[in-house]
């Protein structure tokens, strides 16, 4: 008998830690569907970077091809960051943030939720407009698929790793470059990875293992992130 | 015979180097309506912060039912409302949506009573209105429908009554009386003249300041 209840409780106590899952990521969903600029600057970004670079460096499809790998990557990370800094700060100055930090619910979740609702609205627009970013820069086909796998796995990380120097910030006046030096060095082996997963895949070189370092990566940001954001939060709201 | 909910003893917070209370002890109990009085820069938003847990800056003890706070901070978060100088109100959403977050992020808040609360603050009507087309004061009383939704038995509101029309003061002052004889707690600090002077206990951090 006892049993039984205390398997129901866990039940609906699972319900309703994938109820506030959903609300969140929905409300987070919601608030960037409203405010649109907030979505669409990232990815102006990344097109611009992948527009100008040839305009800049030398049009010469041979060498085009030959840097695509590390251009559409660098332009990723670097739209990545520019809109981590927003991750919370509106939280924090509408006060919405100190409600989230008293509320009985597991932070964790909430701070996961937050994270991919992130993402989706930045790592995974990045994710589909690669290809066209590869095709302006002369990556070779066989290439596409290694760049859409590597920033697939590649970006949840970047979004993971970044938030924490968001929550790091986020009681700061100016965040924005304090964030860039605590994320960089660790945005490095993301970077590395992926493009070597790119470059393997124009050569023909087997993916499995950089694939599989990527994913472990996101694997450990999955697990231990949403804890350092969930401190960090709790230190800079403190202050 | 009220029961104790929250005790402080001997607390200390300093900010910039200047000392903002130091001894500070007292004991708030069911029933009761607390006023914290103070100058500007007295402290007393400092202290509602480190009452509510989300400031740590401090030194000494507070305990919930007897027991320290940090050791039973999900029992303590369940049983508590705060009202911060931020209203925690989302501009682009509706007062509806507002409400129903907050609701999500206390299992103890009803979704269903969302509609009688708004109506119970006077923003019948605009439930489908995004927050920044609504007035400071409608702001802030979204906020404030949360009292008529929770069932938290500590109260703790920074300067509630900011940006609130007469009507609207004499309402929630009545509210927190109610509160308090249903056995909960109250809080608060403002600097309007209340009409419940009398039934209200004062803290006063400037004479406890010890200064």
């Amino acid at each position: 008998m006892e049993q039984i209840v205390t398997k129901e409780q866990s039940k609906s106590a699972d319900e309703s830690v994938l109820n506030l899952f959903w609300a969140v990521l929905k409300r987070d969903l919601m608030l960037a569907y409203r405010k649109k600029s907030d979505l669409f600057n990232p990815l102006i970004f990344f097109l611009m970077v992948a527009t100008l670079f040839p305009l800049g460096v030398s049009p010469e499809p041979d060498f085009l091809a030959e840097v695509a790998p590390g251009v559409v990557w660098v332009a990723a990370l670097l739209a990545t960051l520019l809109s981590m800094d927003s991750l919370f700060r509106s939280d924090f100055e509408d006060g919405t943030l100190e409600q989230t930090l008293l509320s009985p619910q597991p932070l964790f979740i909430v701070v996961l939720a937050k994270v991919l609702a992130h993402w989706m609205m930045s790592g995974l627009p990045l994710t589909l407009l690669a290809p066209l970013l590869g095709v302006m820069l002369f990556l070779p086909a066989e290439g596409m698929s290694g760049l859409m796998m590597s920033l697939l796995l590649g970006t949840p990380t970047l979004s993971l790793i970044g938030a924490i120097g968001a929550a790091l910030t986020v009681g700061l006046r100016k965040g924005g470059v304090l964030i860039s030096l605590l994320v960089l060095p660790l945005y490095i082996p993301v970077l590395i990875f992926g493009t070597s997963a790119v470059q393997a895949a124009v050569t023909g070189l087997p993916l499995a293992g950089f694939f599989a370092l990527l994913g472990a990566m996101l694997a450990l940001g999955f697990v231990m992130a949403p804890l350092a954001i969930s401190a960090a939060l709790r230190i800079s709201v403190s202050g | 015979m009220s029961t104790s909910l929250v005790q402080v003893e001997n607390l200390f917070c300093e900010r910039d180097e200047r000392v903002l209370f130091e001894d500070l002890s007292f004991t708030a109990s069911a029933g009761e309506v607390i006023q914290v009085e103070g100058q500007n820069g007295s402290g007393k938003t400092t202290l509602l912060r480190i009452l509510s847990g989300l400031s740590n800056n401090f030194e000494g003890d507070i305990f919930w039912k007897g027991q320290p706070v940090a050791e039973v901070r999900d029992d303590f978060f369940r049983e508590l409302l705060y009202f911060g100088h931020h209203p925690g109100v989302k501009a682009v959403l509706t007062p509806e949506e507002n409400l129903q977050w907050y609701a999500a992020m206390h299992p103890g808040v009803d979704g269903g009573l969302i509609d009688g609360a708004l109506d119970k603050v006077g923003l019948c009507g605009y439930e489908d209105s995004p927050c920044h087309t609504l007035s400071a004061g409608q702001n802030r009383r979204v906020s404030l429908a949360r009292l008529y939704l929770s069932h938290a038995k500590l109260w703790v509101l920074d300067e509630p009554f900011t940006a609130i029309d007469k009507k609207g003061v004499a309402e929630k002052e009545q509210l927190m009386l109610d509160h308090a004889n249903r056995g909960g707690c109250v809080i608060f600090t403002t600097h309007h003249e209340l009409a419940i002077g009398e039934n209200i206990r004062r803290l006063n951090l400037d004479e406890l300041a010890g200064t």
